[in-house]
């Protein structure tokens, strides 16, 4: 086994490396590399993935479901294991991971070192609180991780950098259901569409946000609840593909103010129930294959901060922004997100929390940087699974507890053998 | 109840289409050399749905246990279906350097998994049901400069699997021959190859073309073409290529 050279990409693609890449598929294989950092499928969208100019371990290949306990609902997997796949194979059997992150594709060592959340927060907190282990493989060594520690802490969000993520043990929860029951009502401005996000009860709660509204619209969206429930509906389609990068008025923007209109108006003026397949409901963007390639060989970025509940205001004035750059792209969500985070940089906190995506043009990325602007001045956060743009100073105001993330992972990584590119750009292992 | 012996069970280009068999409840038999990482895979497939996964001792260049393997998938009750993953590829250059390692390469890709094959046809037969899944390849399809002899092993191969489809499809015993391209996998890792697929894509192909009792398949399907044009050129002129 040894590395290749290899051009890759996180998702947004607008970042890119070059540099020795390995895979293996199976652990003893990878006891054979020297330590470099880890990724998954590169669902990240900037450069958490990434390592341009150095070695890099793809842990796609070590993917297998090791061992299962009913009783418990504990599952102990590799980490390159799709979440995905963990729903497909046990929903039959009455088990769902407990939180999922918007695509399947992510794996599960991707969801713990960015300790993803899913439309669950609310209720449910962050990846890491369903955690019951994690394997590290540090320097030569397996480390076993309990939660509790200040290990686990730096590990869960911690990007990877107290050792690569081998295996993990995932407490499931009782799958109550195989098909969503899917509540989808309009929101006809920013109030109704807070007011809605507020009084949900459900157990899953995200709003899609027509992020090209203005004036007495803004805001306007659709809220989607989500519960288990039993019944039938007919099976998933095959997943289409993007064949190839789109021209760049594919996302222009009277094509996303035209569909965004559509899609508006395709939920009656009443609201309406529906029967999702579960996939459908999680992970709505994976029917589309390298749906990333839409926005064309440049790239795309995704803008995704949270802030306080009391910064709401704050939030709608970053949303006009957005409306009136004639910028947004029609994946835009708003959420309402509980204060459950595992992990010293988890990106959780209670409050609000919006996603846009942009294609990357220099007009975009300024946009981009004023947004992250008004985030620190509403006492907001970014997220390292979306941010590509941002600099260290902004950052280090954001996460208070990166000083003990930074000792641990100084303990846990002398040689500093698992920097990323995005660890660098954002000095996160250095002031 | 449906069975699968799969030769070659380590093999990546194996794992996905195991795991989609697994989806389907089917009993697994997974032989190949690597018994303890074959153990870890198959209570991966017992977790993903299979009713039972086994590992047995399979090496292409040894049949002494072949009989031994035979008469255990014998025991089994219900369809008894096969797949062969196996095969290797040693660089041209170092077989040139070295023709002592063509016995093996034919061992692999061709002499091995055909004397499993031919040992479990009695029993297919008798049972008058069941699929055959070999996997070949598209440089079976040409004898080209850069790898002639995994070539000629898997052309081999194929010659093969086109008799035993002659003889078990009179017994109602299906056997589909699949050419792949070029596969993302530890064999090609690095490689710029035209037309890549993947595992996966594989897996998929192959089920789809027993659901349609397809002879012959490629994959991925372009290549069904690029061959179509490669084996149309005439040897004078095949002979000054190199592709």
């Amino acid at each position: 086994m040894s590395f290749k050279h290899k051009d890759y990409a996180g998702w947004g693609r607008a970042l890119r490396a070059s540099g020795a890449v390995a895979r293996p598929d199976r652990a003893s294989a990878l006891a054979a590399l020297p330590a470099a950092p880890a990724f998954g499928m590169r669902r990240s969208y900037g450069d958490a993935a990434l390592n341009h100019g150095g070695r890099a371990i793809d842990m796609s290949g070590l993917d297998r479901f090791l061992a299962f306990d009913a009783g418990t609902g504990i599952l102990e997997l590799e980490a390159g294991v799709r979440i995905g796949d963990v729903a497909a194979a046990f929903a039959p059997r009455g088990f769902l991971p407990a939180v999922m992150p918007g695509t399947g594709f992510a794996t599960i060592g991707g969801c713990i070192a960015q300790d993803v959340h899913g439309k669950n927060h609310h209720h449910a907190g962050s990846f890491g609180a369903h955690l019951a282990e994690i394997t590290l493989w540090q320097g030569g060594n397996l480390v076993t991780v309990l939660p509790g520690t200040a290990l686990f802490r730096a590990t869960v969000g911690g990007l990877g950098q107290t050792g690569t993520i081998l295996r993990a043990k995932l407490r499931l929860a009782p799958c109550t259901g195989t098909v969503m029951l899917v509540t989808e009502r309009r929101a006809r401005d920013w109030e109704q569409h807070l007011s809605l996000l507020d009084s949900a009860t459900a157990t899953h709660a995200v709003g899609w946000i027509d992020a090209t509204a203005t004036g007495a619209q803004i805001g306007r969206g659709i809220v989607e609840e989500g519960e288990l429930a039993r019944g039938l509906v007919t099976q998933r389609p095959k997943a289409a593909k993007v064949p190839l990068d789109a021209p760049q008025f594919a996302l222009s923007a009277p094509v996303v103010r035209a569909f965004n209109a559509a899609y508006y108006a395709r939920v009656p003026a009443a609201g309406r129930t529906v029967l999702r397949p579960l996939a459908d409901f999680f992970f709505p963007l994976d029917r589309i294959l390298d749906w990333n390639r839409l926005y064309g060989k440049h790239g795309f970025h995704q803008f995704q901060c949270v802030v306080p509940l009391q910064a709401a205001g704050a939030l709608r004035k970053m949303l006009e922004r957005i409306a009136t750059s004639g910028l947004a792209s029609p994946l835009a969500v708003l959420k309402r997100m509980g204060p459950g985070r595992a992990g010293y940089l988890s990106f959780p906190m209670e409050g609000y929390t919006l996603a846009v995506d942009f294609p990357n043009r220099a007009a975009a990325r300024d946009l981009i940087r004023v947004l992250e602007e008004d985030t620190t001045d509403a006492g907001g956060r970014l997220y390292f699974a979306k941010d590509a743009l941002a600099e260290g100073a902004r950052i280090a105001a954001m996460y208070p507890e990166l000083d003990a993330w930074r000792q641990e992972v100084a303990k846990a990584d002398p040689a500093r053998a698992y920097e990323t590119d995005l660890v660098r750009r954002l000095k996160l292992r250095s002031p | 109840m449906q069975s699968w012996i799969i030769l070659g069970a380590g093999s990546e280009m194996a794992r996905p289409f195991l795991r989609r068999l697994a989806g389907t409840g089917a009993v697994l038999f997974l032989a190949g050399r690597n018994l303890a990482e074959l153990e870890t895979l198959a209570q991966d497939l017992r977790l993903r749905g299979a009713a039972a996964a086994e590992v047995l001792a399979f090496d292409a260049r040894d049949s002494a246990n072949y009989p031994a393997l035979v008469a255990r998938l014998a025991a089994c009750e219900g369809v008894l279906n096969a797949a062969s993953f196996v095969g290797s590829m040693p660089d041209q250059t170092a077989i040139d350097a070295d023709p002592g390692l063509i016995a093996g390469v034919i061992a692999d890709n061709f002499t091995g998994p055909a004397t499993f094959l031919s040992l479990l046809a009695p029993v297919l037969e008798a049972r008058g049901t069941g699929v055959v899944v070999g996997v070949g390849s598209v440089a079976g399809d040409r004898g080209r400069i850069g790898n002639y002899v995994y070539g000629a092993a898997k052309a081999g191969f194929a010659t093969y699997l086109s008799g035993l489809r002659n003889r078990l499809g009179r017994r109602g015993v299906h056997v589909m021959t699949v050419k792949p391209g070029p596969v993302e996998t530890r064999m090609t890792a690095g490689m710029k190859l035209p037309f890549m697929t993947t595992p996966e894509a594989v897996a998929e192909d192959i089920l789809t073309g027993l659901e349609k009792r397809r002879n012959v398949i490629y994959t991925a399907k372009i290549w069904g073409l690029v061959m179509r044009v490669i084996r149309a050129i005439p040897e004078p002129l095949f002979k000054k290529l190199s592709l």
